[in-house]
């Protein structure tokens, strides 16, 4: 059996609703974090984003001027200085399904309807943390494979082309924006 | 298939490049926070967190009265200078804040008036042509389910005030959408939300 050690997990929220964000903190300080910065718009996120280099990304989707959409697309930055790898977890008051569509083609990891529990945010952050899914990028999407479950039985259209494969290493961009505070 | 190699060079990134896309493996960064624990450890975060949500509820009527207020200010602009990109927003944010922290703050039925209202507001063709009194039913039925609620037998009355408002937004969507099928098909999706 596994638990998440909370005390070592960084965490960015971001909310504009200050009762939100309250719950959220109480549920995370009680989970064992320490460390929780908060933000009320998406501007002052990603500059907090950069800054302290969060473990995981909290998000509401609905925000003035600069929402949690927009949020996650600037996270997903393949080329940006800072970690565009960092799981972000969208927690909306939106519960139709085509909102997770648009949610997770943004590069959204994990995504919570409202209301929130303790369990169905502790299962989210359970996910990122002990299952991160590969990254993908084409032309059009950089973000966490949205392929959660491999089938034979899939008979559509093939999105992806196969070909060579080439491999490259590189070193960890987290590393990389973490040395560089 | 490629070698995964990733455990051999922790801290490096893994990229596989095919024909159309990329597939990047980075080592867990988070792996280090799992801890393994015994089947007999005793240490439950999600109960501790419930209980902490608990120890919030007295704050909750005061903070749901305010985001009522906030809903019926939102509803006063509108009123008064009609609807406009700025009132629309600031009118669905209200109503969109309460359909999702209500059933947290232990007004479940506050939450699907104001669900109702945002389906109103999200697929209406146009804002203007929505009877006034549709929307103030809305907004009049948040503020009596929030001020009436130290009521014992006000839960099931706030329940089926919510249906009957749902039912008549629904009705008057389908309708005002019958030539827009992908607002149709939104309007009858059925939600995600986790139930009560």
């Amino acid at each position: 059996m596994y638990r998440i050690d909370f005390n070592k997990l960084r965490f960015l929220i971001c909310d504009d609703n200050p009762h939100m964000r309250r719950i959220l903190r109480t549920l995370l300080h009680s989970f064992g974090a320490r460390e929780v910065y908060e933000a009320e718009d998406g501007a002052t996120a990603l500059e907090m984003y950069t800054h302290y280099v969060p473990d995981i990304v909290i998000t509401d989707w609905s925000m003035p001027i600069f929402d949690g959409l927009e949020l996650a697309q600037m996270i997903r930055q393949p080329e940006s200085k800072g970690n565009p790898y960092a799981p972000i977890i969208m927690l909306t008051g939106h519960s139709e399904k085509r909102r997770v569509t648009v949610a997770r083609d943004a590069g959204v990891t994990e995504f919570l309807a409202k209301p929130i529990s303790a369990k169905g945010l502790y299962q989210r952050i359970m996910n990122v943390v002990a299952n991160p899914r590969p990254f993908i990028k084409t032309k059009t999407y950089f973000g966490p494979d949205r392929r959660r479950n491999t089938t034979n039985t899939y008979i559509g259209p093939e999105r992806r082309g196969s070909g060579e494969v080439e491999i490259l290493q590189q070193p960890s961009l987290l590393e990389k924006a973490r040395s560089a505070i | 298939m490629a070698k995964d190699n990733s455990k051999d060079k922790p801290g490096s990134i893994e990229i596989k490049s095919f024909g159309t896309h990329h597939v990047i493996t980075q080592p867990n960064p988070l792996r280090k926070m799992l801890l393994r624990v015994p089947e007999s450890d005793l240490d439950d975060p999600v109960g501790r967190a419930e209980k902490a949500l608990a120890g919030l509820s007295g704050e909750f009527k005061e903070w749901m009265t305010i985001e009522a207020d906030r809903l019926s200010a939102a509803h006063a602009t509108v009123l008064r200078e009609g609807f406009s990109d700025k009132t629309r927003d600031e009118l669905f944010r209200a109503a969109h804040d309460i359909k999702g922290d209500a059933a947290t703050f232990g007004y479940p039925s506050a939450a699907a008036a104001a669900e109702s209202l945002c389906r109103i507001i999200e697929h209406a063709p146009d804002l203007s042509a929505v009877p006034p009194q549709l929307i103030a039913h809305h907004i009049n039925a948040v503020q009596a389910i929030v001020r009436n609620r130290t009521k014992l037998d006000t839960a099931v009355v706030a329940g089926v005030l919510s249906k009957q408002l749902r039912g008549i937004a629904d009705e008057f969507l389908t309708h005002a959408n019958r030539d827009r099928p992908e607002h149709l098909e939104a309007i009858l999706a059925p939600s995600i939300a986790p139930g009560e």
